[in-house]
This record gives C-alpha cells, sequence and structure tokens, in this order.
C-alpha cells in the first residue's frame, strides 16, 4: 500500500504510474474495500492527506482533506450546531474523502440532497498526474463546467481528491419521528407519498420489512410540534401514526438507511421510481428476500441469498437500477458493481473518465465498465 | 464591444444556401429561416449589447429532426449554437455568422406529471413557470424561480444551472433536476438519470447542467416538483449601512434560520425601486433587507419574531413584518423591480453576477464605490445575501461613444474583485461570451484544460455552441500531449479571442 505523506507525494505517485503503466486504486478508510470485483492492484491510501483546512460556519462553507475521519466531521460541524445535509453514513474508519467518493446520502437525502448537491470545490490529482481545481468556496458558483458533480460518487475514477469544499447547513433544532406500524409495502408507500407530498415538510420516510413507516419531523421546536399535530389528520386513512422515542427510532432508521441489518449472503442496494418500490418488493419477495425502503420508496436494500441478478433484472425491468452492495468474492467477479448502462451512455461515460484519466491508471478492475465499454462499437 | 467571437468559416459562409437546402429537408414548411428580416429577431440573447443575426435558424419539432439536424452538421463540419427562450444575461445563445442557431421553442408540450413520486416531465421549450403553472392546481411548484421565470425555458435553466431569489433554501436546477435526455452533436441519444435518485456510475447528469449548450441539446428534462408551503410572511428591515445589515444577515443564519429568500439593496437600489413602484421602502436607511420564511404557519410566526429580534440587536432602524398576502408580494414588488427601475434612472445598465464569501461584503461594497467613481459611473447594488450572489448594476449610456466599453470595464474590476476576495465570477447567469475571457482571473490553464477535455468527450470537433466559456480554443487532439513549459504558453498559433 502506498501511503503519500501530502499532494507532492500523490503527484509523483501517480504520475509515475500514470508513465509506467501501473494501475492504482484510491483508498480512504478501506470501509468499501469489497465494493466491486476483487482485483489486484496498488492501493493509494489518501488517510495521511487529511485534516481542516477551513471552517468558517457563519458562510456555511468547510474545506477539509480526503483522508479526515467522517466522524470527526460530524463532531466539528456538530459543535456549531451544524451538519452535512446528506446524512451521510459509513463505518468506523470512514473517511470524508470515501464518503464523496462513493457518493453516501442517508435517509434525508430524499429532500436534502445527496454529497454531489453538497460537494462545492475540490481540488485533485487527476490521472494524468496534473493538480487541478474545480468549483469554488462559496455556496452559490456557476463558473465553468460543475465538475464537483463528476467528482461525488465517482469513486476515485477521476482523480484524487487533495482539498474537499463541502456547504454545511444548521442542524435541526429538534427532531421527532412519527411511526405507524403493522404496514404492508403497498400501505407505507402511500403513506410515504401522502407525507412527502403534504405541507408538513417531512425530511425522511422510510419502512421496513417488520411493518414500521417512519416519518421525521425537523426544524424549531413549534413549527415540529405543529407539524406533528398536523401529520396524524393529513394521513388519516392511511394509517395511524404516532410518537416514536429517539431511542427506539435510531437504530431503525440507522437500518433503512445503511442495510447493515438486512439478511442474506448478497445485498442489493437499488435505487427506484418510488411508485415502483413495492412492485420490485412482489417480483423478488418469491425467491426468499430480506428488504428495507428509505427515501420515500425510492431506495431498496434488498437481501438475497441468491447469486444471480434477479433483483437486478427486476429492478431495470421496473425503471430502477441496482448496484451489487455486498456478495462473496466469486459473485462480484462475476456481476458487475453498477448496472450496465445503455451502450451510448457507457461510450460517453467512458470519454469522459478519460478526460481525466487517459492512460487508464485508475481502472484497477473494480468497475467492469471501465474495461468494458471499448467492446462497444461507435 | 471588446469581447471577439471566433472568425467565420469561410468555407461554411460559402455553401450557406447547400446548408439551408439540406436543413429544409430535415425540418420543412416553417421550420427553417434563412431571409434577412426573419433572421433579426434571432441576432440577441439577454445580453442586447452583442448582436450578430444566425447564418440560418432551424425550429426541430422532434427528437428524430433534432438528431438529424446534429448529424447532418457534424459531418458537413457546421458549427450549431442551441437556444431556449434567449433570455441568457451572458450571452450563452448569441448566434454565430457561421452556425445554425437551433431553437428548441417547439419543444413546449409537458408529457407527464406523477404526483405521487412528485415529477415532471417536460420538453425543453416548456417555461419554467408553466411547469408551476401546471401543478400549483394540486398544491405544488417548481422551486428555482430566476427572474426571467415567465419568459425563459428549463432547457436554458438546465444550460445555464439557474438560480433565484429561493435557492439558498431550494436549491439551484441541478439540485431539482433527475435526468435528461441529451442529443450529442453526433446524434448520439443518451439518457442520464430518469425518474430515480442518483444513478450510478458518473454523474454525467450533473456536468450537462450547467454546461452552458456546449456539450449536447437537451430534448426532454425530468423535474422534481415540491409540495407549495403552508404560508410564507416577509420582513423588511432597514439599517444604517451595509455593515450592520451584512451582520444581521449573518446572525440569521449563525442562529440555524435558512430563510427561503433574502435580499438586500443599498440605497440607490432602494430610491430608484421605490421611486417607480412606491410599495413604502424606507429612504433614509444605508441597506434594505427583505428576508421572507415560508413553511407552516407556526414556523413562520417563530421564525419572524427570531429575525425581528436579531435585527433589532444589529442597529436595524426600520422593521416592518407584512401583515398579510398581498403586503408580502408589495415587499418583494420592489426588489423584482429593481431593474426596470434603474432602468427608469439611467438609459442603459449593465447587470453583474459574481459571488463573494458573505463576510466581505462591506469591503466589497466599498470598493465597488471607488470603481465607480474611477469609471465616472453611478452604481446600485442588488444581493442575493443569504448565498452571497452580488447582482451590481451598472449605469450607463450606450449612446454616448465609449460608455459601453467603460460600463464593462468597470464589471470586468467587480468580478476580479469578486474572485480576489475568495469568490467567484458568476453565480448564477452562467459565464457565456461575457465572462469567458476572465475565465484565467479564476481558473489556472490546467483547470481550464481539464474542463476542455471534458467538452472534447461530448463534442471532439468543437462545433457545439463556440466561443462561449473558454477563453482559448484548444483543439482536442492537442489537450492530452501539451505542457507549460517555463509559464510559456504553448502553440501560439491557437485561436484566442
Amino acid at each position: 500500500m502506498l501511503v503519500p505523506r501530502d499532494t507532492q507525494d500523490l503527484v509523483e505517485i501517480v504520475a509515475r504510474a500514470a508513465s509506467d503503466g501501473t494501475k492504482l486504486e484510491l483508498s480512504g478508510g478501506g470501509t468499501k474495500a469489497e465494493f466491486g470485483a476483487p482485483r489486484a492492484c496498488s492501493i493509494v491510501s489518501l488517510r495521511q492527506i487529511a485534516g481542516v483546512v477551513d471552517y468558517d460556519p457563519a458562510e456555511l462553507v468547510l474545506t477539509v482533506r480526503p483522508g479526515t475521519p467522517l466522524a470527526d466531521i460530524q463532531t466539528l460541524v456538530g459543535a456549531e450546531g451544524q451538519m452535512l445535509a446528506f446524512e451521510p453514513w459509513g463505518q468506523p474508519g470512514a473517511t470524508i474523502g470515501g464518503t464523496v467518493a462513493a457518493g453516501v446520502a442517508g435517509s434525508r437525502r430524499v429532500t436534502a440532497g445527496s454529497a454531489r448537491d453538497h460537494l462545492l470545490g475540490f481540488t485533485a490529482v487527476s490521472g494524468k498526474g496534473r493538480m487541478f481545481v474545480a468549483g469554488a468556496k462559496v455556496v452559490k458558483n456557476v463558473t465553468g463546467y460543475d465538475l464537483p458533480k463528476l467528482m461525488a460518487g465517482s469513486w476515485g475514477r477521476i482523480g484524487a481528491m487533495t482539498e474537499i469544499t463541502l456547504k454545511v447547513l444548521p442542524k435541526p433544532r429538534q427532531t421527532i419521528t412519527m411511526a405507524a406500524c403493522g404496514m404492508t409495502p403497498k400501505a407505507a408507500y402511500a403513506a410515504m407519498a401522502c407525507a412527502l407530498g403534504s405541507n408538513a415538510e417531512i425530511s425522511a420516510a422510510a419502512a421496513l420489512r417488520t411493518g414500521e413507516v417512519l416519518l421525521r419531523v425537523a426544524g424549531f421546536a413549534p413549527s415540529v410540534e405543529a407539524r406533528c399535530a398536523a401529520l396524524p389528520g393529513l394521513l388519516a386513512g392511511l394509517c395511524s401514526l404516532e410518537r416514536m422515542p429517539d431511542e427506539q427510532a435510531a437504530p431503525l432508521w440507522r437500518n433503512a438507511m445503511s442495510g447493515d441489518t438486512i439478511q442474506g449472503k448478497v445485498r442489493w442496494d437499488v435505487h427506484m421510481p418510488p411508485r415502483r418500490a413495492t412492485d420490485l418488493i412482489d417480483a423478488v419477495e418469491p425467491m426468499g428476500i430480506d428488504w428495507s425502503i428509505d427515501w420515500g420508496g425510492g431506495r431498496l436494500w434488498i437481501g438475497t441469498d441468491s447469486s444471480d441478478t434477479e433483483v437486478r433484472d427486476q429492478a431495470h425491468r421496473l425503471g430502477g437500477e441496482a448496484r451489487l452492495a455486498h456478495a462473496p468474492a466469486d459473485m462480484r467477479a462475476r456481476i458487475p458493481a453498477f448496472q450496465p448502462r445503455a451502450p451510448s451512455v457507457a461510450r460517453l461515460e467512458q470519454r469522459v473518465r478519460r478526460a481525466f484519466d487517459p492512460a487508464d491508471v485508475l481502472v484497477s478492475g473494480r468497475f467492469m465498465e471501465d474495461a468494458d465499454a471499448d467492446q462497444f462499437s461507435a | 464591444m471588446s469581447i471577439t467571437m471566433p472568425k467565420p468559416d469561410a468555407q461554411t459562409l460559402a455553401k450557406r444556401d447547400y446548408i439551408v437546402a439540406a436543413l429544409r429537408e430535415i425540418v420543412p414548411g416553417e421550420g427553417v429561416i434563412d431571409d434577412p428580416d426573419g433572421l433579426r429577431p434571432w441576432e440577441s440573447d439577454g445580453l442586447t449589447a452583442y448582436r450578430q443575426p444566425p447564418m440560418v435558424v432551424v425550429l426541430p419539432e422532434s427528437l428524430e429532426q433534432v438528431r438529424a439536424v446534429l448529424r447532418w452538421c457534424a459531418r458537413e463540419n457546421v458549427k450549431v449554437v442551441p437556444r431556449g427562450s434567449g433570455t441568457s444575461l451572458s450571452g450563452g445563445a448569441l448566434p454565430l455568422e457561421d452556425a445554425v442557431l437551433l431553437a428548441m421553442g417547439k419543444f413546449n408540450r409537458i408529457l407527464e406529471i406523477d404526483y405521487e413520486d412528485r415529477i415532471a416531465i417536460v420538453q425543453p421549450g416548456v417555461t419554467n413557470l408553466a411547469i408551476t403553472h401546471a401543478v400549483e392546481g394540486r398544491g405544488f411548484y417548481y422551486a428555482p424561480d430566476p427572474s426571467s421565470q415567465i419568459a425563459c425555458s428549463i432547457g436554458g435553466n438546465v444550460a445555464e444551472n439557474s438560480g433565484g431569489v429561493h435557492c439558498l433554501k431550494y436549491g439551484l436546477t441541478t439540485n431539482n433536476v433527475l435526468g435528461v435526455e441529451l442529443v450529442l452533436m453526433n446524434g448520439d441519444v443518451v439518457r442520464l438519470g430518469g425518474r430515480h435518485l442518483d444513478a450510478g456510475g458518473l454523474d454525467l447528469l450533473g456536468v450537462v447542467v450547467g454546461s452552458e449548450g456546449l456539450l449536447g441539446v437537451v430534448t426532454e428534462v425530468t423535474v422534481r416538483i415540491l409540495p407549495k408551503p403552508e404560508t410564507a410572511r416577509a420582513v423588511l428591515v432597514g439599517f444604517p449601512d451595509a455593515e450592520s445589515a451584512g451582520a444581521c444577515v449573518a446572525q440569521v443564519i449563525a442562529e440555524g434560520i435558512i430563510p427561503a429568500g433574502m435580499e438586500m439593496m443599498d440605497r440607490p437600489a432602494i430610491h430608484a425601486a421605490e421611486a417607480f413602484v412606491n410599495v413604502g421602502y424606507p429612504l433614509d436607511v444605508g441597506a434594505l433587507l427583505i428576508v421572507e420564511v415560508d413553511g407552516p404557519a407556526a414556523e413562520c410566526d417563530h421564525l419572524i419574531a427570531e429575525i425581528a429580534r436579531i435585527a433589532d440587536a444589529n442597529q436595524a432602524v426600520t422593521s416592518r413584518v407584512s401583515r398579510d398576502e398581498a403586503e408580502r408580494v408589495a415587499f418583494w414588488a420592489g426588489r423584482k423591480a429593481a431593474f426596470p427601475a434603474v432602468g427608469r434612472i439611467s438609459p442603459d445598465y449593465y447587470c453583474m453576477d459574481g459571488t463573494i464569501p458573505r463576510r466581505r461584503l462591506p469591503e466589497v461594497l466599498s470598493r465597488i464605490e471607488q470603481l465607480s467613481r474611477k469609471y465616472g459611473l453611478g452604481v446600485a447594488n442588488v444581493f442575493h445575501a443569504g448565498d452571497g450572489n452580488l447582482h451590481p448594476l451598472i449605469l450607463y449610456d450606450a449612446n454616448i461613444p465609449g460608455e459601453l466599453a467603460r460600463a464593462e470595464e468597470f464589471g470586468n474590476d467587480i468580478l476580479r474583485l469578486c474572485v480576489e476576495v475568495g469568490g467567484v465570477l458568476t453565480g448564477e447567469h452562467g459565464v457565456g461570451i461575457e465572462k469567458r475571457d476572465l475565465m484565467p482571473e479564476m481558473f489556472s490553464e490546467a483547470d481550464l484544460r481539464q474542463q476542455q477535455s471534458v467538452k472534447c468527450a461530448f463534442d471532439p470537433e468543437l462545433l457545439l455552441n463556440p466561443g462561449k466559456v473558454f477563453p482559448t480554443l484548444h483543439r482536442c487532439a492537442e489537450l492530452g500531449r501539451m505542457h507549460v513549459h517555463h509559464g510559456a504558453l504553448p502553440h501560439p498559433d491557437l485561436p484566442r479571442f
């Protein structure tokens, strides 16, 4: 494992690899190493390029280095009454660089956006071994291409970030979970859609296989109280809502957003048009699955012991897409982590990736499509 | 006029009749305009100081026509400038003498509205406000609200990543778009994103939004719609100076409040607006703040009280809370009329669009005042105070020789100042041609080359909207290999506008 001490080290490592044909894989805390195909390549750990560069709470802007632990950042901004609004979550050791590069977002994603929506700018070393800057350190900017969008969720395939500028937002003063029990998936979807479409301004909506529907109401106390009082009436006929104590709700939210407790050797992370979420459950239920729903139906975790692509195939048929989040190595060697894109999109994506990494230095074999896109003829 | 456009290609101009005939084959009937009178209305966008009739205008009606036009132009090496409603303030849709102007106005249908999943699928020529009008009966709206929303198209909003007064709380276009159908210059159709969140792979949708028509032509857009807040209330606060108003803004945010809108006006802007619309703005203050909150009534009541308290603690000299919807609308009427109001006190004005870190506001305003004296031109400032987006309106008279050039140089100095204090050239209007030559103030040559190599991935022959955004046209083949040695720019023969 290569552990650059600073940006200069990193530039040299990547530039050398670009000239001698070495493949590199970027790593933060290494907590997502088992995502994607098994591969043999040099790991470049960014954990020593760490620390806070600048944090100005009043400007809502935070600049950090990628190896900074996510937990440290959450503590830092929490102490100022602020938060990363995309609600990133991770295993112990997760870094902010890995969190942004993997496009991680929690339950609040449905109303507050994902890492892509909060990454304002960055400095990075491209696959050519060159430093470049994109975006800026202010909350509103349309100058030049929005490369931060490309970087968030790129899994380190276009460059190694050395500085990350994020938008931070005030943390709600009060958060209450309103919950109903004994709900079927279809009833749960209807309740979530009604709540998200109402002006009760809920910030997150999830449903669990054990029958709970969770609606999160957050903000200033008088507003939270008023909305919690109004919600049961708005959803009358759909479910019977009650307040759920925080200590009971917190682990349920964690399960819904992370899929941590989903049963099965194989876990799919499925992104769906919300109204098709329950159709997907119906379609794959016969094969024996565990599941949870977040983002009001926009995301499902589906657990199964089956090593075929039935979940992905059904998700695709219903207008969504499935990522292979956890699986035995032999399955990951066979099945790409991401749902294969249409050939025209795959070709374009390949060209865009090579705009940053023309020599494929950052193509480790983890994402099979990086190697496969060339097979699609124009 | 200090901005120069790429030299027209003589070969293209020479085969104009051939090009027009070929386009008529693809788009029959009234969809191709090539007579001088017919071309004149298309000669500029919202940046009216720059005018150039296009070689020919084509108004396609179907995806297949768009594909065929682009494919044909790519094969014949003919440039294409896409256009929505033509309201760009940065010259993003300025025609070129040797380019086809591809106007998307006939793509004006709303294709689907899904209230349960809170999305609308629309064609790119649908206006921003038409989306809200289509869904408001069911209590929904489309959040980004650029001030041109009555006219600007959603396709143009995607190209420019348009904002509006509510974007601190609700985001820009990019945060409210789920998917697009895009035609590349070679005629390939790609669907990016869709009806679901966070498609896998590289976020190509994210880089297409805000790409100013340089990467592809949008033929369909999927947007998120939001439930309309139950109530909205505004408070109008006068301060002795910009420092105290700025301190108030900082404290509002520090106390955890993200208002739906927070707008500041300086004394010249207040006076111009009040003279125009007569809404009762205080005239003896140095800065005026309009703060709007929305949400459940209980939340608005609570926040208005908090904001009034914070304003008092920051030397507010006047404070009025809207008592009803009519009064709230009246508070905004002055701000929304600020541009035409300034148009009444000056024959012409030039609107700038930089963003700065908010804490630098007093310093930036005082330096703008110095520049105003230096250039001998007045300026009125309106400011999206919550997100630091500053709109200085430079007053000039285009009939006085040299004044436009002076206004432009004044504007350039303001934008350089924005970058110097840690901000950016444009917060919401886009680079277009207007700020193109200032890009090196913010980005190094290496940064710009990295951006342009993304352009090459979409449009390797640089046929789509050339002359916009990038100050230097690098041939794509050169980008991968060139190095800057000892600070000397390579290839001095490359066109630099």
